[in-house]
């Protein structure tokens, strides 16, 4: 069976911040949704479905996907709930893809949303592992992410000033994006003098908790043409999920063949496949990546296959990811400025077509046609597609 | 000025004392791994009959062959530092609703006869003293105290000989 | 649409309580038998999606507790929150759009948690929630509200209950067999008026999973497949003030949409049975003329006239229903599951003869707000 090839013609974000008092959540949701179908110039009766995402716990309401249809306009219409952590943005994204790519509908509308605010992120985190074997002693996302940090430098000899960098260029391109939570730069300096959270991790190598909501219009390739802007085509997609518990990620790099980041590198070796990219950090223009750590920009460049494993550091300082640079990573500021969690995947595949479209404003990469979009969460978990310009010939899954 | 009176006006709905109580089976693999931590101070981890793969948390399936396991293999009650952390920052465990006390180690661990690892605290805090291969040891619960859970083992010590 | 094929299907029993399992160990039940069903291994799956619900889990990314046990490693693998007829649909979707075999499952453990508590959440917390109303009392306004309207009664309802627990027995899957009497139901307590103790699904344990395939990976299966006739899904307004409770708006849309899919004019006629999601009694005759099989407010009647047992003019729910058998989420699927038994001559003690053409349907959210219909057949 052919699949349909599907773009991106209408995008919708709120501004980010640490706690919309003024709304309720569906309320957020609303916003969101409002803007991408203004953006584009749709009404609610031309939504054909909808996939709308959240982590529950954040909210505390269970079936989100009733709850919210006053805000999201599934009255009378298909909806469906996605959720898998902090990949729910990039899961809900590729849900509605599939909608699409089916047959089964021509119009879908992804939400993705957070209120952070609502709820002990930590708490709700910690919920997320297995209650016998990883909630007693876990942390939440910082602990668990600085196994990761702590490793990374001992078995590369990267620095804490080489994941600083990252924050720093981050930090610094969310300026550029009014939707943005932290707009706020950090030099090298201030950013090593935050206290730790769980060691090696600062406060500055992490990303806030954001209230946030984000709405894309995915459309069918026979009508995604009749919008207002020139559709962001999805050229390819692909995910791994790889694990059940906390210390799984970390055995796989025993087994033969096993790597460092396999759910990364592997989702990554089919996508790359699937879309002919040999040479990503060359061929691709821009990348909106779910980084929610300083550490990640390094491991996550070298699990993508920017550069060779410990090439990160070098990579980075050299300015290749840097706005005017090679391929200029979260031009939108990422994760560190932002994470509204079930927004978040989402709002790095918003990004990678703003981009492709040329509709990117003061953060735009010029020129860009090519895109990669990428969600992290769960138990190093990795979801990856590619945005662009030109109509594929095909994709195969 | 104006923004202060408008955010007063702002309500909000706290959930209380709302709480949603559960209670997980532990399963029979898991029940038998908790109870012989409990009773007996012995760890056990399971056996992929495909790959030869022992894995500590015991699960019932191995993901990557795709089989069920049920060949259980006593491990001893030391092993070796993966990676670790020191956490700083206080919150509140959903678990028991009490601040952990903080800075507190904790690492990911090798039990000696397991291919994979387990999660638990160390007894160190200062980062600079810990280095992955390091060798560690658990350090269980009083007789007595230990009620068939992760926490029966209190934490686990670096073996400083 | 093109040809979707179920191929292989596995349920776990589902029980009060499965002590001795974890959700990863029902879910590795129920899809190892999907794939013996099928004749597959797991290296045959091409793609894998879960279903599950952190709330009812207790558990923030409530997926990640099963990702060994559904065969995920090293392939795609995604999650829908929601009843297994809406994970399902998600999965064709994946099947048409290139996938050549997908493995979907979906698990439940009533036993683990409090029920009304989960189910209170669902409720709007500045609006709703300090009532303390979860599912059985929000569903005890829509069964007065549509009781009142058509005069159905309580008797009526009464009959779902006996037939129901009665058809279990045929079904060494479903939880509570019984053998009841109108009478009977009728003196069990109320919990909250007007549905009694005996009109209630029970709270319980299990798992489920199908194995989908293109026309073309189907015919490589030994077994006889059933396929994806039509699938519509459709959600009414959240707040129960906002809807009138006696109708049953959502599910005529999704209906609507499964038939026309599936070339049904007439589902009277064209439908050969049924398995519908009544969580309460009152529920299957809503449910019933919903799906446009009775007339609005008729369904009482046609059901005291047992025109909806096992051996009747159109049997609902000969599986025994979730009545009989209710792990959340997965009861949906087992009503695609149980359709494509009976289609396929599979169903053993329950079993129906001649059955082409089956209808199953789902629900998420309070009073069957969210509705998905499903129309299996023996054809492509």
């Amino acid at each position: 069976m052919a699949a349909k090839r599907v773009g991106i013609v209408g995008v919708g974000m709120t501004r980010q911040s640490s706690a919309r008092r003024d709304v309720y959540g569906i309320e957020l949701i609303n916003e969101a949704v409002r803007a991408a179908l203004d953006d584009a110039q749709m009404t609610r009766k031309d939504i054909d479905a909808i996939v709308i995402g959240n982590m529950d716990h954040f909210e505390g309401i269970n079936y989100v996907d009733t709850w919210s249809v006053d805000g999201s306009g599934a009255l009378g219409k298909p909806i469906m709930k996605m959720t898998t952590g902090g990949t729910t943005g990039t899961t809900v994204a590729m849900g509605a893809y599939y909608h699409v790519a089916s047959g089964m509908f021509d119009r879908v509308l992804a939400i993705g949303w957070e209120k952070n605010s609502e709820s002990d992120t930590t708490g709700a985190i910690i919920t997320a592992f297995d209650p016998f074997w990883d909630r007693p002693t876990f942390g939440g996302a910082v602990a668990g992410l600085a196994l990761e940090a702590t490793q990374y430098m001992a078995e590369t000899g990267a620095t804490e000033e080489d994941a600083a960098y990252v924050a720093v260029r981050d930090r610094k391109n969310a300026l550029n994006n009014p939707y943005a939570h932290l707009r706020m730069e950090l030099n090298i300096e201030a950013i090593m003098s935050t206290p730790y959270l769980a060691w090696p991790v600062k406060l500055g190598d992490m990303c806030p908790r954001t209230d946030g909501a984000c709405a894309v219009v995915f459309a069918s390739e026979s009508i995604a043409n009749d919008f207002p802007s020139p559709p962001a085509w999805v050229r390819g997609l692909a995910d791994r999920h790889l694990w059940a518990y906390t210390s799984d990620p970390y055995v796989n790099q025993r087994v033969k063949g096993g790597t460092w980041f396999p759910a990364m590198e592997r989702a990554t070796a089919e996508l790359y496949e699937k879309v002919g990219i040999t040479d990503p950090l060359e061929q691709f223009d821009v990348a909106e990546l779910y980084l929610p750590y300083s550490f990640a920009g390094l491991r996550y460049m070298e699990a993508l296959g920017f550069c060779e494993r410990a090439g990160a550091p070098a990579l980075v300082r050299s300015g290749a990811t840097d706005m005017g640079g090679k391929c200029p990573v979260n031009p939108s500021g990422g994760v560190l400025s932002s994470n509204a969690i079930g927004a978040t995947g989402l709002l790095r595949v918003a990004e990678a077509a703003l981009q492709v479209q040329g509709r990117a404003g003061d953060r735009q990469v010029p020129g860009a046609a090519l895109a990669l979009a990428t969600g992290f969460g769960g138990c190093y978990w990795s979801d990856e597609l590619v945005i662009g310009k030109e109509k594929p010939e095909k994709v195969r899954g | 000025m104006a923004d202060e009176t408008k955010k007063r006006q702002y309500l909000a709905i706290e959930s209380g004392e709302m709480s949603q109580p559960f209670r997980w089976s532990a399963g029979s693999y898991g029940s038998k791994f908790l109870t012989e931590i409990r009773d007996n101070k012995k760890f056990w981890g399971i056996k992929c009959p495909k790959c030869g793969k022992v894995y500590v948390p015991i699960r019932s399936v191995c993901g990557p062959c795709y089989t069920e396991m049920t060949e259980l293999v006593q491990l001893g009650d030391e092993g070796t530092l993966i990676t670790f952390s020191v956490v700083s920052f206080g919150f509140v465990d959903p678990s028991t609703g009490l601040q952990r006390p903080v800075p507190y180690g904790y690492a990911v661990i090798q039990l000696d006869g397991a291919d994979s690892y387990l999660i638990h605290f160390i007894d160190e805090t200062d980062p600079e003293k810990m280095k992955a291969g390091m060798r560690v040891r658990a350090v269980f619960e009083d007789d007595g105290k230990r009620t068939g859970s992760m926490l029966d083992i209190k934490h686990f010590s670096l073996i400083r000989e | 649409m093109e040809p979707v094929a179920i191929v292989g299907v596995g349920m776990t029993e589902i029980r009060r309580e499965r002590a001795a399992d974890t959700c990863a160990d029902l879910v590795f039940e129920a899809c190892t038998k999907a794939l013996a069903d099928a004749g597959m291994a797991i290296d045959d799956i091409d793609v894998v999606l879960t279903g599950s619900n952190d709330f009812f889990d207790g558990r923030t990314i409530s997926s990640m507790a099963v990702m060994d046990a559904c065969g995920s490693y090293d392939k795609n693998v995604s999650t829908v929150e929601g009843d297994g007829t809406f994970g399902a649909a998600h999965a064709v979707m994946r099947v048409l759009a290139g996938w050549g075999t997908c493995l979907y499952c979906v698990h439940h453990k009533g036993s683990e948690s409090v029920m009304p508590l989960i189910t209170n959440a669902m409720f709007d917390p500045l609006y709703e929630r300090f009532l303390g109303i979860e599912a059985i009392t929000s569903s005890a306004l829509q069964a007065r509200a549509y009781m009142d309207r058509y005069g159905v009664t309580e008797e009526q309802c009464a009959h779902v209950s006996v037939k129901n627990h009665g058809n279990a027995f045929g079904n060494p899957v479903a939880q509570m067999p019984l053998e009841l009497t109108i009478e009977g139901v009728m003196a069990s307590p109320y919990i909250a008026e007007p549905i009694k103790l005996l009109d209630c699904a029970p709270v319980g344990d299990g798992a489920s999973a199908v194995v989908l395939a293109t026309r073309e990976r189907a015919k490589a299966v030994a077994g006889k497949p059933v396929w994806v006739k039509g699938i519509g899904y459709n959600c009414d307004a959240f707040h129960l003030g906002d809807r009138d409770l006696s109708k049953v708006d959502a599910l005529q849309a999704a209906a609507r949409k499964a038939y026309s899919m599936a070339g049904i004019s007439d589902p009277r006629a064209q439908v050969d049975l049924v398995e519908l999601s009544e969580v309460f009694s009152y529920m299957e005759l809503m449910w019933l003329e919903g799906l446009g099989l009775c007339e609005m407010g008729q369904a009482g009647k046609f059901t005291a006239l047992g025109n909806t047992a096992h051996d009747g003019v159109l049997p609902v729910n000969a599986s025994g229903g979730c009545i009989s058998a209710n792990p959340v989420l997965v009861a949906g699927l087992n009503r695609i599951i149980e359709c494509a038994l009976q289609i396929r001559g599979g169903a053993g003690g329950h079993q129906v003869e001649g059955v082409w053409t089956a209808v199953a349907q789902g629900l998420n959210g309070p009073c069957g707000q969210s509705q998905c219909v499903w129309v299996l057949g023996g054809e492509a």
